[in-house]
């Protein structure tokens, strides 16, 4: 479904990505952790084609296509769906008719008729439940005075409503207390296919516990270190990261071994 | 082209040829009005209030009084229309009253007539607050409307009267000759417990370099309480200097909204006095000009006293390289204690190229007040952008949906569902890139 074969990518003058290489087949869902400054976030941007982050090597094919040649509302079209680690709060648009504007973008990119907002409402009011979250919240601006808590939720509405093929999962835990957490996990696991993907981006083990991943790679210094199967996550929540870099990394990335 | 000071000369001739027959006070305030602008001059830049808006446009140039309406077809009104074509409105073309185009209301407790008539009939009456509320001593513009004012809306609403349906006021610029100017002067009074909403459109037919200098004047009693909805779009050659003054007694609002989009430099200036007790105003506007417009506004707010209380919002959104100004003066005089006033402007920028000079102003001369202001100036969210895109949302309408947002909570505020409609469409329209103006 995806594969990525020697990614660099920078941000500015600062290249973050030093060579990555990671293949994610149909069904699999894999974690992707590392410290701080690993370039974590940075992988699930770049997928998702965010602009601040120039690829300067490297390929990404998704279904046989070239992912770099598209832009990023086509590749969310084409079923990329990234949960922002900061969601975006957008005042004077509400919930309803963002998500209806993106279903129907969506919808329409795949030659199918968009649905009108009576029938959607009844879509976006059952999948709010998968996350416990009160359907007074679509007629709130996007994400405006959300806590961090609803924000990360309302990510996973997105998911649920777009329904995409790959999801790429960007810290969705932090800042989430452990009842959030379950809750969001608990939506995410709903999802679970076996025509779908899931790269979940995490610091720590703890959401792992929760959405249990076919692989772990660690990710530092701009690249994959390593890669296992979940025990691997085990390990690192007991050992840190330190003891994992022993490929060349630079020093603010190896520095930078906190421990969950 | 003309020196100022020919052109000044220039207005000073034409109050020569404003018929006579007018009461012996109208003939006194028409030619202090003129004497004092020929004090004043035209504004400079040097003068505080015109620091970012040069009016060499319109000072260089002669421009000639209309003595007459030119022919419009009803079908020309129709499209400047908002809700039901049943609703009341006086249309003025080229600055005077066209009888055949209106449609006189016809309901209880409210007079609608015409500046001119009321001046050649002698009705000092309903005029007896002309002049009395918008003041000309330091108003250049002013005091040129109140020397060559021709015609207007009067506008009296009796007592405790409630009237739902808007009256529509259009002045339409439909001159087939290049630079004439239209000096509209209309009165709106509202007495004790009155209630009332009232929309003026400034609009040209045509694509030509006319000026317009209309004055409102605005009289509220106690408890009085008045939507006023003010839609600019002149022709993108048009001048247009306009000014909406209030006064308000004990208890009453004004809502007041100004929208303008139109003419290559406008300025529009809404001034109120809180003149008693729990009086209150809300004053909010949005301005939405491209290429090498200029738009100006200046607000006034004069808390003069206790427990009066001012909202103000302003929205501005600019491209090509058109340039904004928003000056916001909020006055808390001595006695006006427990004021409580809160203002901002907020200016969005779709090009390098547009420009905004944003001046909030607070002087405050009363100790227990509550104020606070606050300006800014940005560019479309990037993140925002992406973040919409990421969810499938192609580049113009992510643009258009953020633009729109940036615009809602203003437009949202217009108490006319019609006209809310109208203007959320325009700002739509003018996202994609359509002519907005009407012309043609």
């Amino acid at each position: 479904m995806l594969e990525i074969k020697g990614l660099r990518a920078n941000i500015g003058e600062n290249e973050i990505l030093k060579g990555v290489d990671l293949t994610v087949k149909k069904g699999e869902i894999h974690a992707v952790m590392g410290p701080n400054g690993s370039g974590k976030s940075t992988l699930a941007q770049v997928i998702a084609g965010h602009p601040a982050y120039t690829v300067t090597g490297g390929s990404i094919t998704y279904e046989g296509n070239d992912l770099l040649d598209l832009e990023p509302e086509e590749r969310a079209q084409s079923g990329i769906f990234l949960a922002f680690q900061y969601p975006v709060e957008i005042p004077g648009v509400t919930n309803a008719y963002f998500l209806r504007s993106a279903y129907n973008a969506i919808r329409k990119a795949r030659g199918e008729d968009e649905v009108d907002p009576l029938e959607f409402l009844d879509v976006m009011e059952e999948k709010m439940k998968l996350v416990d979250m009160d359907p007074a919240m679509l007629n709130r601006s996007v994400n405006a005075g959300f806590s961090g808590g609803e924000k990360k939720r309302n990510e996973i509405v997105q998911l649920a409503v777009l329904n995409p093929r790959l999801a790429i999962l960007d810290e969705t835990d932090s800042g989430l207390d452990i009842d959030a957490l379950r809750i969001v996990a608990d939506g995410v696991n709903k999802l679970r296919s076996p025509e779908k993907s899931a790269i979940v981006v995490t610091h720590y083990q703890r959401l792992l516990n929760y959405i249990v991943p076919d692989y772990v790679h660690v990710l530092a210094g701009g690249r994959i270190v390593r890669s296992g199967g979940k025990e691997l996550a085990l390990e690192l929540e007991e050992k840190g990261y330190d003891w994992i870099q022993d490929a060349p990394v630079t020093a603010a990335a190896a520095g930078a071994g906190s421990r969950a | 082209m003309t020196e100022p000071e020919t052109a000044v000369h220039h207005y000073i001739e034409a109050l020569e040829s404003v018929a006579g027959g007018e009461p012996a006070t109208i003939r006194e305030l028409r030619r202090a009005a003129m004497d004092r602008f020929a004090v004043l001059g035209f504004p400079s830049m040097k003068n505080e209030d015109w620091h970012y808006t040069s009016v060499a446009p319109i000072s260089t140039r002669a421009f000639s009084r209309t003595m007459s309406s030119s022919t419009v077809a009803p079908t020309d009104i129709e499209p400047l229309l908002f809700g039901s074509p049943d609703w009341p409105r006086l249309v003025f073309v080229d600055g005077w009253f066209v009888p055949g185009l209106s449609n006189a209301p016809d309901l209880v407790g409210v007079h609608a007539g015409n500046t001119a008539d009321a001046l050649a009939g002698g009705r000092t009456d309903r005029l007896s607050e002309l002049g009395t509320i918008a003041t000309f001593d330091d108003a250049a513009f002013t005091a040129l409307n109140t020397a060559l004012m021709q015609d207007g809306a009067v506008i009296r609403i009796s007592r405790n009267a409630e009237i739902a349906t808007p009256i529509h006021l259009v002045f339409l610029t439909a001159q087939p000759v290049p630079l004439s100017v239209s000096f509209p002067r209309n009165l709106i009074v509202l007495e004790h417990g009155a209630r009332a909403t009232v929309i003026e459109s400034h609009v040209g037919l045509r694509d030509d370099s006319y000026l317009s200098v209309p004055v409102t004047e605005i009289s509220l009693g106690e408890g009085a309480k008045l939507e006023h909805i003010k839609v600019q779009n002149e022709s993108v050659s048009a001048f247009h200097v306009g000014t909406i003054q209030a006064r308000q007694a004990r208890d009453s609002e004004l809502h007041s909204f100004s929208y303008a989009a139109g003419a290559e430099l406008s300025r529009t200036n809404v001034h109120t006095l809180l003149d008693g007790e729990g009086s209150s105003c809300t004053l909010n506007g949005m301005y939405m000009v491209s290429g090498l417009q200029h738009v100006d506004h200046q607000t006034r707010i004069e808390h003069a006293q206790p427990n009066t209380t001012s909202r103000e919002i302003y929205k501005g959104i600019l491209d090509g390289q058109s340039h904004g100004v928003f000056n916001g003066k909020v006055y808390v005089r001595p006695e006006a204690q427990k004021t409580d006033g809160k203002q901002s402007n907020n200016n969005l920028l779709l090009s390098a190229n547009a420009r905004v000079d944003t001046k909030p102003q607070l002087e405050i001369f009363a100790d227990d007040v509550r104020c606070t202001h606050g300006a800014t100036i940005g560019r479309l969210d990037e993140v925002a952008l992406f973040y919409m895109k990421s969810r499938g949302l192609d580049p113009e309408q992510a643009r258009t949906l953020l633009i729109y947002a940036f615009a809602a909570d203003v437009l949202e505020e217009i108490g006319v569902e019609q006209v809310r409609d109208s203007l959320e469409a325009a700002v739509f329209a003018r996202v994609r890139g359509e002519e907005l103006v009407t012309s043609d």
